[in-house]
């Protein structure tokens, strides 16, 4: 197998005519490598241009300027049945006017496999994803989580090198999506072949993921693990996109490696921080530090990020509460894990009450604004 | 006492008339009864009237004799009718099948054209209903006439010497047929083949299959229920008709349709005209049955 990349694009352009006869580019100069065997999501607002890239290495579109690498080799405008991936859709795409064994052996029928080869594959692959026995059915006659199985079985039998999946869980309920995710996760490493998952939901991503590319406006902001984009995103955007934030302007004022400090005119105190990106003396910059990481306390603990505030509310969601405090005008929320059970945790941090804030420097993180 | 007994009617005939209101059957016989009463009227009873009509005799005047009579449908298997029943089922099975031909490309390039221009297209397909079927036929008749519009076109660009003389001929009622009747066979093939989402082509592609092979064997199987609305659409009236033979045929082209219509005004032998009705009748049921059951007309291509 050449490379060790599945799937490669090279400062890939898709510029699309809109109705208005306006030029998008759906994806703008994008450049990812997907390693074999990973478990890669594209990660986005809708239109940032995820869908439109997964396409382009399916093979439904053909980048306006750019290359697509499937297995290290150039795939140009190669049409879709021609290239070593298969798609689960968003919508499933089932043929309806054909039994689940005959969706499922569609593909294989297209490779000219016999009848005999054809069934022993169809078996396996219907069992892998725990529909023996339905093979018979037509595809209106399945629940909505049973076709999503029948449009996996479909996709993985020809056992590609990629398999691309675009919001395959998009329209099922919340608990049928959760038993999903980890049964994707269980197939893929069953399978042992490389997943390139589209997906709106940062949850979907954060659970399945070896890696994350968080996408906006048809570009890649940052790519990386799911620990390193949720502790350490490098813009705004990605912090603002991925689980939950306190921002606060402010301006830097001193560099020492990545350690910076920043000025907050709000607050008119200074921050210890961390920059996770290229930044200069002087910069306008946002400060992002994570809800579950401000520590909440009756008494000021040292003196450095420290700040008095007052609770506003307090909200007791069960394994965490939630408090909202004013802090010199500017509201923060903190998520406190109710480690200890005492039944009146309302009582705790009642509103009104006064409490410290503090912000550990290695979590408060130094954004560009952008 | 009796006060107590008109108290309880009165109830029971208010309760029998609310209870009459709320029945579901009812409901839905109340609203299908205008279009009942029509079919019944000028339907059923005219049809009725055939069948007891095919069974008669015919007087020597031309007047209907009440005498039972089988051997108008005898008359029928003689050669010349014969003939003639084949011949308007061949010239049904011809249309349906050049509608379908001409039809499906134009109803699959109606569906894949951006939506802003399919309702336009559309549109295109119904504007020769505009003008009354006779008044066209006539157009066509200025078009295929020895020395009309196609003749000297032909001529004029030096293709032909000679005039074609389509007029009155066979061909002539073929390309008239097949005129006025690709709208029927259009329509419903639209339907279905705009009903196919891009996602299955693109489904059929990424699992391998050539364009060709996705039309075969995505795209034309999603597209039989409009096929067979479309046959039946155009298949049933293409063998009872009798204006445009007449008209583009001359007298040579004869189809059952002109037999039946010469019967009831000409020969004014009601009798067999209505024997010749049935048997049509009849032989389309019979086919267009056949023909729904042999193409997979099942529910599972209905959904």
């Amino acid at each position: 197998m050449p490379g060790e990349y599945a799937v490669e694009l090279r400062d890939v352009l898709k510029r699309f005519i809109t109705p208005e006869g306006r030029d998008l580019e759906a994806v703008d100069h994008v450049t990812m490598q997907i390693r074999n065997g990973e478990f890669f999501s594209m990660l986005g607002p809708s239109g940032c241009g995820k869908t439109t890239s997964l396409r382009l290495i399916a093979g439904f579109e053909w980048p306006t300027a750019g290359e697509v690498f499937i297995d290290g080799i150039p795939q140009g405008h190669k049409p879709p049945f021609q290239r070593p991936v298969n798609t689960v859709f968003q919508s499933y795409a089932l043929f309806q006017h054909m039994t689940v064994y005959q969706n499922v052996a569609f593909g294989l029928e297209m490779e000219g496999a016999t009848q005999d080869e054809i069934k022993k594959r169809v078996g396996r692959s219907l069992e892998m994803v725990r529909l023996s026995g339905m093979d018979r059915r037509h595809p209106k006659q399945l629940s909505g989580g049973q076709q999503q199985r029948v449009a996996l079985a479909r996709a993985i039998v020809k056992t590609p090198s990629v398999l691309l999946l675009d919001e395959p869980l998009g329209a099922l309920d919340l608990k049928l999506r959760k038993e999903m995710q980890l049964e994707l996760k269980a197939l893929q490493q069953q399978l042992g072949i490389t997943f390139v998952y589209v997906t709106h939901d940062q949850e979907e991503a954060l659970t399945m993921s070896d890696r994350i590319a968080v996408m906006s406006q048809g570009k890649v902001l940052q790519m990386g693990p799911a620990v390193e984009i949720y502790e350490r995103p490098t813009t705004r955007f990605v912090a603002e996109f991925i689980g939950e934030a306190n921002f606060l302007d402010g301006r830097v004022k001193s560099l020492k490696g990545k350690d910076a400090v920043v000025t907050i005119p709000a607050w008119g105190a200074d921050l210890a921080g961390l920059c996770t990106a290229k930044l200069h003396v002087g910069d306008e910059v946002a400060v992002s530090i994570r809800p579950e990481k401000v520590r909440l306390t009756d008494a000021p603990e040292g003196n450095k990020n420290c700040l008095e505030g007052v609770v506003t509310t307090s909200t007791y969601i069960g394994s965490d509460t939630h408090v909202y405090l004013d802090v010199r005008g500017q509201r923060i929320k903190v998520w406190e894990q109710n480690r200890t059970s005492v039944l009146d945790r309302r009582g705790l941090y009642r509103a009104g009450t006064k409490a410290w804030i503090t912000l550990p420097a290695e979590n408060t993180l130094v954004l560009a604004r952008a | 006492m009796s006060e107590q007994a008109t108290s309880i009617t009165r109830n029971r005939t208010v309760g029998l008339l609310s209870r009459l209101r709320e029945s579901r059957v009812f409901q839905g016989l109340a609203l299908i009864s205008p279009a009942n009463t029509y079919l019944f009227l000028f339907i059923v009873l005219p049809l009725l009237m055939i069948v007891v009509l095919s069974f008669l005799s015919r007087g020597a005047y031309g007047n209907v004799e009440f005498r039972f009579n089988p051997s108008n449908y005898a008359r029928l298997l003689d050669p010349v009718y014969a003939r003639i029943l084949m011949y308007s089922l061949a010239v049904g099975f011809g249309t349906t099948v050049i509608t379908i031909l001409i039809g499906y490309p134009l109803a699959y390039f109606i569906a894949r054209s951006p939506a802003r221009q399919r309702s336009m297209l559309l549109f295109l397909i119904l504007v020769p209903f505009w003008t009354n079927f006779v008044i066209r036929i006539y157009a066509w008749i200025m078009i295929l006439r020895g020395g009309g519009l196609l003749d000297s076109l032909l001529q004029g660009l030096g293709i032909t010497q000679e005039p074609l003389g389509i007029l009155y001929t066979p061909t002539a009622v073929m390309i008239g047929m097949v005129y006025e009747f690709l709208p029927f066979m259009v329509l419903p093939l639209y339907t279905s083949l705009e009903k196919i989402e891009n996602s299955l082509l693109e489904a059929a592609a990424d699992l391998g299959a050539p364009p060709w092979r996705a039309f075969l064997r995505v795209t034309l199987p999603l597209s039989v229920p409009g096929m067979i609305a479309g046959t039946i659409l155009v298949f049933i009236p293409a063998m009872g008709m009798f204006v445009l033979p007449d008209l583009m045929g001359g007298a040579k082209t004869l189809l059952i349709g002109n037999v039946i219509r010469n019967q009831f005004l000409t020969a004014r032998d009601w009798p067999f005209g209505a024997a010749a009705s049935m048997v049509l009748m009849i032989m389309t049921l019979v086919l267009t049955l056949f023909y729904t059951r042999k193409a997979g007309f099942s529910e599972e291509l209905l959904v």
